[in-house]
């Protein structure tokens, strides 16, 4: 049985594309078949995260106007064949978004994937309420800021009642995760970025992982390759043990340390 | 002696300030979505029993809210440019 997840946050910047990026490739490589689908329509980025925007030929809204076939839209990675792409339109708005025709296209993927993984644009407009209102589950990207949490919590709310789920009443509720992304356990320890304990306090829903600030992920996202496939980047494996949880495995918490460059190798880089 | 190498107090945890006023807000975030419309529905009713009694005119009622962690106030101001009551009838 697919599972449709959206990775939604209200703020915008917190890593939303970046985590679906992360945790649709880490499903992707643990062989489930996994789609990431954009919904930001009008500001397509994931593709860009995902490193295939230049294979891009139909996309979401060609499908939901009937122009294209959904295999023709699909954009599979060359890296792993698990994983696909379903790209938004960069020139029309979200207006071309229908609820019908969302409904039509995620029932089409769900016969033929595991993991139906939804990156839902900033805010709480259509696209956000597109991208959240069939989903089983949602991946809650937040940082250990004030508006990031305030913005989180309203979407929360959001979820609990302006989903299929919440609707109908059928079912669970949609199963909400917390993702903390660029934490920084120094600004922590000096008191200046708030702790976990603090933000699971107020926000009150299970934590899915701990993504450290970490300067890997730009590198990741400037040759278009999902975090998770860099090996050596502790986001990286922050981002896998997040998958794993995802997934139903028990995985003891644990915050993968910052990567900062020592100050040899500061110093021998500002030479190089 | 050795004070300089200790770390030194944290003067500003401006953390804690940051859940403190997250937790604050948020309770006042979470019951106000039920009822987003209180502020005008006050301010309609307290201008109506007001009206019953002088002339008031309607933008010249204002409403100001301070949202505090054991009590909130709400203050109300009203602008009456003639005291003399309505003329019976």
């Amino acid at each position: 049985m697919a599972k449709t997840i959206v990775v939604t946050s209200g703020k915008g910047g917190v890593g939303k594309t970046t985590s679906t990026a992360a945790i649709g490739a880490g499903l992707a490589k643990r062989g489930h078949k996994t789609v990431v689908i954009d919904f930001d329509v009008g500001l397509r980025n994931l593709d860009l995260i995902m490193g295939c925007e230049r294979r891009v030929v139909f996309d979401l809204i060609n499908v939901i106007q009937g122009d294209a076939k959904l295999n023709q839209a699909l954009v599979k990675d060359r890296r792993l064949d698990t994983l696909s792409v379903l790209p938004t339109s960069q020139t029309r708005d979200k207006d071309a978004l229908t609820l019908e025709g969302v409904e039509k296209v995620l029932g089409e993927l769900k016969e033929e994937f595991d993991y139906i993984i939804c990156d839902s644009p900033a805010g709480i407009e259509r696209g956000a309420h597109l991208a959240m209102y069939f989903a089983d589950e949602a991946v809650v990207v937040t940082n250990p800021e004030v508006s990031s949490v305030r913005d989180s919590d309203r979407v929360l709310g959001l979820l609990n009642s302006k989903t299929r789920r919440a609707e109908k009443g059928e079912g669970d509720p949609v199963k909400a995760h917390l993702l903390l992304t660029r934490y920084d356990t120094d600004r922590v320890s000096r008191g200046e970025m708030m702790p976990i304990d603090d933000v699971l306090e107020i926000l009150a829903i299970p934590l899915l992982g701990i993504i450290p600030e970490s300067p890997t992920v730009l590198r990741a996202s400037n040759v278009g390759m999902p975090v998770v496939m860099d090996e050596t980047s502790n986001a990286g494996k922050a981002y896998e043990d997040a998958v794993s949880r995802l997934i139903g495995e028990q995985l003891e918490m644990r915050i993968q340390p910052e990567e900062r460059p020592s100050f040899l190798r500061r110093f021998l880089g500002r030479r190089a | 002696m050795f004070g300089f190498f200790r770390k030194p107090p944290q003067q500003n945890n401006s953390a804690q300030a940051a859940k403190e006023r997250l937790q604050i807000l948020l309770a006042h975030d979470r019951s106000d979505r039920a009822r987003s419309d209180l502020l005008p529905l006050l301010q309609r009713d307290i201008l109506e029993v007001v009206r019953r009694h002088m002339r008031v005119d309607s933008d010249a009622v204002e409403i100001k809210l301070e949202r505090g962690d054991d009590m909130s106030s709400l203050e109300i101001n009203i602008e009456v440019p003639d005291a003399q009551p309505r003329p019976a009838g």
